[in-house]
């Protein structure tokens, strides 16, 4: 994907997390997403912000259109510099929570996607990307 | 979170002793916040029974799911039952799959079932 066809959408308030939503939905549809992809796919973006915006103090989410070989796809990456994940794998259970949500944010968010990968180190905050590909796509994979 | 965000407030019905509060539009955090605090206090106030109904909503997310199941909680704590009605089926599937249940909700398909599931006649069912 070129740099010019990135969406950024900064991610401060959950005014900001409602603006991310939005914005994730108009690029599914465009692309030809299903109702139910599009809820999917706008679900785990509001999750992903949340978590930027409550874990990470904050960060912006950039937002690709890719051309598959079965159709298109939604590229979301979720950046923030916050404290980091110490344990990434803990991070992703289920349950997992610091009090704010039921603990299935980030575990749930993964669900609903087709790819998804986090990177992060203490201190050096967090790099959360998840994709997601229009129904020809998914069939593929099942 | 900050005070500014102007969170729009959903009004709350009341219909005998039910509550009834219909979200029409995308939900910042704040409006379901401010929304979990109207209808607790509304429902302290005497109230036999909540229903949210939420055909409007197009996303639920495990912020919103663990207001909603608060509401419940709290309305059943003051003798009073939530119902959800209306709930989209691409909703309810992308809630399946991420593995979030609506612990202690009872759900409905329409707002004069949620209606009749509290023991309200309701309107008749004319038209």
């Amino acid at each position: 994907m070129s740099p010019d066809d990135v969406t950024r959408v900064h991610i401060g308030s959950d005014v900001q997390i409602a603006g991310a939503r939005q914005a994730v939905r108009e690029a599914a549809v465009a692309a030809g997403f299903s109702l139910v992809e599009q809820t999917k796919i706008v679900t785990a973006a509001s999750e992903l912000a949340r978590n930027t915006l409550v874990h990470g103090g904050g960060g912006y989410m950039d937002l690709a259109v890719e051309d598959g070989p079965r159709g298109q796809g939604i590229h979301l990456t979720f950046t923030d510099e916050g404290p980091g994940i110490k344990d990434v794998s803990a991070a992703l259970s289920d349950g997992y929570t610091t009090g704010n949500g039921l603990g299935l944010g980030l575990g749930g968010a993964r669900r609903l996607v087709q790819d998804f990968t986090i990177d992060s180190t203490p201190g050096g905050g967090t790099t959360v990307t998840a994709v997601s590909w229009s129904r020809a796509g998914q069939r593929a994979r099942r | 979170m900050s005070a500014e965000s102007g969170a729009e407030r959903i009004p709350v019905l009341r219909l005998g002793d039910v509550l009834i509060a219909a979200i029409q539009q995308e939900l910042t955090d704040q409006s379901a916040l401010a929304l979990q605090q109207d209808l607790t206090e509304m429902a302290a106030a005497g109230a036999r029974g909540v229903i949210i109904e939420i055909s409007g909503v197009e996303i639920i997310d495990s912020f919103l799911a663990r207001i909603l199941s608060e509401i419940a909680a709290a309305t059943s704590m003051l003798a009073g039952r939530t119902v959800i009605a209306g709930m989209r089926p691409s909703v309810a599937i992308t809630l399946v799959e991420m593995g979030l249940s609506l612990r202690g909700l009872r759900t409905a398909r329409s707002l004069e079932d949620a209606l009749s599931i509290l023991g309200h006649s309701g309107p008749q069912a004319g038209r």
